[in-house]
């Protein structure tokens, strides 16, 4: 059973909760177990068309032609939407807020640039009818070398991804990384007793949610549409379907809140817009739902990281210098990634205070199914890899992990390596509870430390 | 354009059904109706064999035992002489999975499906199949190496085999979901031996290791006439590494397939616990 | 293009419906019916969240054709609770338990832990995995569910 344990911070608690720390029952607990719960899927419409997009087979080509004309001809296909019909076909996740970049069509019309890259939507009354219109639209397709490795990606004469950015990685006002510099590394490098360089490399992760991303859309008065949708990101994919759709906001009505598993999966807002569209074009409902198989390979995943660790540390445990490159594989897109690689840069060196940091993350395009959030977004690689050399670290020196940890821990005060004072530091507390609960012997003079003792 | 869904009582005529083109049979669905969810159209006709002598289970003179084609892995996980079969018919999935899937549909399944297909091949089955016009039986060997051909127009009536003798069969599948994931490999053996103890017609088959389940009749040989020791073990071993031939997939690399055969094998052939 | 008709029982209440040939049995529940309990998750019999029960079995509702409920009772989670709308066990047992989060696998996972209560009251541990054994969920880590089929089954033995 969970229990707060208060005799940490016991002077900062006003220790007056009812409610956190009690088990309480979630509010739609008594909808999932009666099935009532309604989730975006759950609803039918008299003459509800079937949305089902023909996706490129290709992980890099131009289009020459795109033929619809079977496919439109198709018993029980009502339309075929093209690039051309999307009022404003760029897909800009960040866009209102100021963020570009602007290198993603919501179809595809000129290039593609990622194997299941949507080119066309099919509207038909019936899945079927749908599935097999889909396989009637001809693409002429000219195949193009594909670039797959991050590295690579960023050499001279490597097939160039996204002609928008006119190289393979996302320029920060930095420069090609998002950079982190503190102290001089070089200096502590030459001074460390041990260095230990490592290279550390994770796959694209697939949330995998038990429904899969998707939504209905049904016409209302007014020239109103309600979109029920499972996103994640409400308000957000409102405003991003208003932009692309060229229509004032007040047009769009969002349902939705209920979302049968996001895990990060369910932010980029790539069902909406074009289901919207096509509710406005035939005047019926639509229903896009993405298969499993688009699940799980053409949903965005959590980006693929390398990343390159250096770490230089003395005999006594203290770690006095670090040295981080990272690529984050954003696929052929940006998305996210950007923003996540930005967070990535300030996560490294991790909850440690470090005197000498020097941290690269670059965002990288490559022909992969574009990348973005998932739990931890931009962290949670990182701290694979940061704590697998730090456990690697310590057995170097032959000291414990855990205590290894706790000489390394920031504490309040500490400058961190991207010049932010260290605030509400707990690492130190959560390792001496920690190694109560596991009885995991540790030196007495690391379960008097406090984190509230700046350095 | 809709699916014809066809029912017939009699599995001979469900075989002339089948002749049309855009026609397949249906066995427990679990692979076909999954492939038209996901938006194959090459079909647009299924057929169902509705015949009792599909879904029977016999014991057959002369000591074999027949299964009919649609006889579902749940009934052989509750059938009381074929409690020896049952990890076989337990590994194919779920419950919900078990009382659907087919031993004519997981006999056609393609690799890595096919862990009940795997036992059969161990077991030496003979499959019964409908011809428009007669019955032929084909050793599961040959049924296997021609599947795709027999496929549309060949219902599979029944599977014949003996039961082995003692506790000589053993079945292990292999996945990377501990409860019941797609197989890396599947592994079913039977061990006769004879008075002295020796081993007599050993019989050593794998799954999802080749494009249908395999004999691996190099470490078969290594143990005829031999009990099993640490060194029959290893000639077996040793005897077997050519005769696979994996493929990458979702589940698992060639290379990593390649490597823990061996590990797998071994176990089985020393009796360690899983 | 012509339809079917199917006879069948869901959840207690006698249904005449017309399908179309190589409808699906998830398809007639939530199209035709409107009962939006058994889900789609995957629809490749993978996942179990359109676990339904078909005369006392659990079965996977899209890969089972609708036709071939011709004379059979089915169940879903709507029909869990009894006559007077009192909540099944295992309904309040997933309730008390901390069970569900997002919900999705829900009404699956409730279905095949009755097609087990039903035929097994006294269920070990390793007889509710088995049960569970073709149900994904992505949210709780299984333990929770796991604890509430068996709570479940204690409070179903007690009463």
């Amino acid at each position: 059973m969970m229990r707060i344990e208060k005799s940490y911070f016991a002077d900062e608690r006003d220790d007056d909760l009812h409610e956190i720390g009690q088990p309480r029952q979630r509010a739609d607990v008594l909808g999932h177990v009666t099935g009532i719960t309604s989730f975006y899927a759950d609803r039918n419409h008299e003459g509800m068309l079937h949305l089902k997009m023909v996706r490129s087979p290709h992980h890099h080509a131009r289009i020459r032609s795109i033929d619809i004309s079977a496919a439109a001809a198709h018993p029980g296909v009502r339309r075929v939407l093209l690039a051309a019909d999307v009022p404003h076909n760029i897909y800009t996740i960040l866009s209102f807020i100021g963020i570009l970049p602007e290198d993603e069509p919501v179809l595809a019309f000129d290039k593609v640039r990622w194997m299941g890259e949507p080119v066309a939507a099919v509207l038909a009354d019936s899945p079927r009818a749908a599935a097999e219109a889909v396989a009637l639209v001809q693409v002429d397709y000219d195949p193009l070398p594909a670039i797959f490795d991050v590295e690579e990606a960023m050499q001279p004469g490597a097939p160039l991804v996204n002609e928008y950015h006119g190289q393979n990685w996302y320029a920060y006002d930095s420069g090609d990384a998002r950079k982190v510099r503190l102290g001089d590394v070089a200096k502590g490098f030459a001074e460390a007793d041990v260095v230990l360089e490592q290279r550390y490399q994770s796959s694209p992760i697939e949330q995998a949610p038990s429904e899969t991303s998707g939504c209905v859309v049904v016409p209302d008065q007014n020239g109103r549409f309600t979109c029920y949708t499972g996103t994640q990101a409400m308000f957000f994919s409102l405003t991003n379907a208003a932009i692309i759709l060229d229509v004032p906001e007040s047009k769009l009505h969002f349902v939705g809140g209920t979302v049968g598993g996001g895990f990060g999966g369910k932010t980029d807002t790539v069902c909406e817009p074009i289901a919207i569209l096509a509710s406005m074009v035939t005047g019926q409902a639509i229903s896009f739902q993405f298969n499993r198989h688009e699940e799980m390979q053409m949903s965005s995943p959590r980006a693929a990281e390398r990343i390159y660790l250096k770490h230089g540390v003395m005999k006594d445990g203290r770690i006095v210098a670090c040295e981080v490159r990272c690529y984050v594989d954003s696929g052929a897109y940006s998305r996210l990634s950007p923003y996540g690689t930005n967070k990535a840069a300030a996560h490294f060196p991790g909850p440690y205070t470090i005197p000498n940091v020097a941290i690269d993350a670059y965002c990288v395009y490559t022909n992969r199914t574009p990348s973005s959030a998932m739990r931890g977004f931009g962290c949670t690689i990182g701290d694979f890899a940061l704590e697998v050399q730090m456990d690697k670290l310590a057995r170097l020196i032959g000291m414990d992990p855990l205590e290894f940890r706790f000489i390394n821990a920031y504490r309040d005060g500490d400058m961190k390596a991207h010049h932010q004072p260290t605030e509400g530091a707990a690492l130190i507390e959560c390792m001496q509870e920690a190694a109560k609960i596991a009885h995991w012997p540790v030196d007495p003079r690391f379960m008097a430390m406090s984190s509230r003792k700046g350095s | 354009m809709t699916l014809r869904y066809l029912r017939y009582a009699d599995v001979a005529d469900a075989a002339s059904g089948a002749a049309r083109p855009g026609a397949r049979i249906l066995g427990g669905g679990t692979l076909l109706v999954r492939d038209i969810n996901m938006g194959d159209v090459s079909f647009d006709t299924l057929i169902r064999i509705e015949d009792p002598a599909t879904t029977a289970i016999d014991n057959v003179p002369g000591g074999a035992i027949s299964l009919g084609g649609g006889v579902t892995m749940a009934r052989v996980v509750s059938e009381p002489a074929l409690a020896w079969l049952a990890p076989a018919a337990l590994s194919v999935g779920g419950p919900a999975v078990r009382a659907m899937a087919t031993v004519a549909g997981n006999l056609h399944a393609p690799a890595p499906y096919g862990d009940f297909a795997t036992a059969l091949l161990a077991l030496d089955a003979k499959v019964v199949l409908h011809d428009e016009t007669a019955l032929i039986d084909l050793p599961i060997q040959d049924f296997l190496a021609h599947r795709r051909a027999l496929h549309a127009r060949h219902p599979i009536r029944a599977v014949r085999f003996h039961a082995p003798p003692g506790h000589s069969f053993r079945f292990r599948k292999v996945s990377r979901t501990r409860v019941k994931g797609l197989a890396v490999m599947t592994l079913a053996i039977v061990l006769p031996t004879d008075a002295d103890g020796l081993i007599r017609g050993a019989r050593i088959a794998c799954g999802a290791l080749a494009e249908t389940p395999v004999r691996i009749v190099g470490a078969e040989a290594a143990l005829e006439g031999r009990s099993l020791t640490p060194d029959s073990i290893e000639a077996a071993i040793a005897a077997s590494v050519g005769e696979i031939n994996p493929v990458d997939d979702a589940i698992a690399s060639a290379w990593y397939r390649r490597a823990v055969f061996p590990v797998h094998l071994r176990r089985m052939l020393a009796g360690d616990a899983a | 293009m012509s339809k079917v008709a199917v006879h069948f029982d869901l959840n207690g209440k006698a249904r005449s419906e017309f399908v179309d040939g190589g409808a699906t049995l998830l398809d007639l529940l939530r199209t035709r019916i409107g009962d939006m309990s058994p889900k789609a998750g995957c629809l490749q019999g993978s996942c179990g969240c359109c676990t339904v029960l078909i005369d006392g079995e659990p079965r996977l509702a899209c890969i089972t054709l609708a036709e071939d409920v011709q004379g059979r009772e089915v169940e879903t989670a709507r029909g869990l609770p009894d006559g007077a709308g009192r909540l099944h066990p295992l309904q309040q047992a997933f309730i008390d338990g901390f069970a569900t989060q997002c919900g999705f696998c829900t009404p699956g996972m409730l279905m095949a832990a009755k097609a087990l209560l039903n035929r097994k009251p006294n269920p070990t541990r390793a007889d509710v995995i088995d049960a569970i054994s073709g149900n994904f969920c992505r949210c709780t880590g299984y333990a929770p569910i796991i604890d509430a089929i068996l709570a479940a089954a204690e409070a179903g033995r007690a009463a």
